[in-house]
């Protein structure tokens, strides 16, 4: 299983509940149910994949995250987890705002942009980045939103969710294998993988509701 | 999986009779009728556990001859024989396999066709107007009648999958897992629309008498034109399309006359009269209405759907296609919708495909194989959970 996928595992309790939004074939979900007892459902918009994954014999619903994860009750799930998929999403404070709250904590994985290969290619061609971890022309690609590590911090603070782990790695996106980047994650981690909780006192409230909502 | 798998082979059309007076059974409208029969068909093996027991529903026009032949003369099997079988879908060499023709059909069950043994003739429109809640009423008594406690699952598209969500929702302790495949909750009013076009087909069919056509010529003109519209709901515009387009049939202009000049409406006329040597009017009124009248919402949960699936204690794949307009996927997802609320575990995906509402009637790998895996996984489960008891 990819790395960034192993960590994510590694912060999930035994026996408790997952939605995984975005879940692709399920692999992520398979895999908790086998080594850790999980009861889990994910939603994919992929025909095939959704396929996939039910063969796979894993409970997934295929539709559109944004509409799907509208119908669940407030905190019927352990976890609820974003992987890779919040530089897809039109309304990021939206869809966390909603994980938290049909699911006790929210677990957020995305590419970090602020990569110093990112930084270099910038710099030296002058042209949108293309890495292994976004590999698409501007013209052409799912990603509509840039995630730096530092900006998802701030984003956090803005919008009063509660970051209960961090950490950055360094791994290829298809890798297997990876390592915890400890030492200026923003300038050296290819991905950042967070988990959270709702926060009882939104830091900057007047925010919430106005400019960024 | 889908178009390997082997046949059934040959089968045999059982009946089940029960309700015997004084112990009627008592319908939805308010009658009571006994005694009644089913006709069922089984295929496959029931287990020492009786836990592997599945259950297919059939849909309006269906019968309980859901897979294999009576005979070698046969030139068709029956009417889910690409799902059902060895190897299939749903595999007979794991699964005991039940199906039965509705109450209220035509097939071998009790239905208006039916002598009504006080006067010795069709019950005509005296039989009671049945429900779907009837309809499963009755399965329920040839379920347990099998010695089956608890289904592994109860499947079927259409009005069959209407029955499978009626089952979850009045008999939920019997059944594990649930298949409602291209369905809904309830009719829409289009959906009911059609239908009342087929239905004013045949009662205006001046052969139709009031029901009482038993002892001269059916009603065959109604029933056919009742068809030809139902077919066309089954279908959609891009199979139509593919299939026929604009073609003409046996000629290569067109006549400037009322003859058939295309090829679709000659094929619809061939569908009408073809259902017309096996079908009863009456049945096709009757089982249109029990269609018309579902509504899950109403009957199980004060109008709500969330409340009606609250009563629900299985596992759900919910399947629907694309191109199906008559019962499009926005039916789905409402179910789906209304399953997530109770925390019930559901799986649901819509198949792109063109051949419109009868899509699940077709070879297609991918239905066959989203149910052989759920199948698996449920039966599994259901082993497990045996192991664990001992």
């Amino acid at each position: 299983m990819r790395f960034d996928l192993q960590t994510i595992a590694s912060w999930i309790e035994p026996e408790s509940r997952i939605l995984d939004l975005g879940c692709g074939s399920g692999e992520l979900l398979k895999y908790l149910q086998e080594e850790k007892g999980v009861r889990g459902t994910g939603i994919e918009m992929d025909e095939d994949k959704v396929a996939e994954g039910i063969v796979a014999g894993q409970s997934i619903i295929h539709g559109d995250i944004h509409t799907e994860i509208l119908d669940y009750q407030e905190a019927v799930f352990d976890y609820v987890i974003l992987s890779q998929t919040l530089q897809q999403v039109l309304k990021p404070a939206q869809i966390i705002n909603e994980m938290l709250r049909v699911g006790t904590q929210g677990i957020v994985s995305f590419p970090n942009f602020s990569h110093y290969k990112n930084r270099f290619y910038f710099f030296a061609k002058g042209r949108a980045p293309i890495s292994r971890e976004l590999p698409f022309e501007w013209f052409d690609t799912p990603n509509i939103r840039v995630i730096p590590i530092k900006d998802f911090r701030r984003f956090c603070a803005i919008f009063g969710f509660r970051i209960l782990k961090e950490t950055a790695i360094s791994t290829y996106h298809h890798d297997r294998g990876g390592r915890v980047v400890h030492i200026l994650p923003n300038l050296r981690a290819t991905y950042g993988i967070y988990m959270l909780r709702q926060g009882e006192d939104p830091a900057r409230k007047d925010l919430q509701a106005g400019q960024f909502a | 999986m889908s178009s390997q798998g082997q046949s059934v082979g040959k089968v045999d059309k059982h009946f089940f009779h029960f309700a015997h007076p004084p112990d009627e059974m008592a319908f939805e409208c308010g009658q009571r009728l006994g005694p009644l029969t089913l006709a069922y068909e089984t295929y496959g093996q029931l287990n020492e556990d009786r836990s592997n027991a599945v259950l297919v529903l059939h849909a309006l026009t269906g019968d309980s001859h859901a897979a294999g032949y009576y005979s070698v003369k046969d030139v068709k099997p029956g009417w889910w024989d690409i799902m059902i079988g060895p190897g299939k879908g749903i595999d007979t060499s794991k699964y005991y396999v039940i199906c039965s023709n509705v109450l209220g059909g035509c097939m071998g069950s009790t239905g208006p066709s039916s002598i009504n043994p006080s006067t010795n003739e069709p019950y005509a429109l005296d039989f009671p107007l049945v429900t779907i809640g009837d309809m499963v009423q009755a399965q329920q008594q040839l379920v347990s009648h099998l010695g089956i406690e608890r289904l592994l699952c109860v499947v079927g598209g259409s009005m069959g999958g209407m029955q499978v969500l009626e089952w979850t929702a009045r008999f939920p302790e019997m059944v594990r897992s649930a298949i409602p495949i291209a369905t809904a909750a309830k009719h829409s009013a289009m959906a009911i629309a059609f239908n009342e076009v087929a239905r004013q087909a045949i009662m205006k069919d001046p052969a139709w008498s009031g029901g009482r056509y038993y002892q001269d010529i059916p009603p065959e003109h109604g029933l056919a034109v009742a068809r030809m519209i139902g077919h066309i709901t089954y279908l959609s515009d891009v199979s139509l399309r593919k299939k026929f387009d604009r073609d003409l049939q046996d000629r290569c202009e067109i006549g400037f006359n009322l003859d058939q000049d295309f090829q679709v409406g000659s094929y619809l006329e061939y569908q009408g009269q073809k259902f017309v040597d096996r079908f009863d009017a009456n049945s096709l009124l009757y089982l249109s209405k029990a269609a018309d009248y579902f509504d899950l919402a109403a009957r199980y949960g004060g109008g709500s759907l969330t409340k009606a699936f609250s009563h629900a204690l299985s596992d759900f794949l919910v399947v629907s296609f694309t191109s199906d307009w008559l019962y499009p996927t926005s039916q789905s997802r409402a179910m789906v919708q209304a399953m997530k609320k109770n925390n019930l575990d559901v799986t649901f995906c819509e198949i792109l495909i063109d051949y419109g509402h009868d899509s699940f009637l077709v070879s297609n790998p991918r239905l066959s194989q989203l149910i052989a895996s759920f199948l698996d996984n449920q039966f599994k489960a259901v082993e497990e959970d045996a192991a664990n008891a001992l």
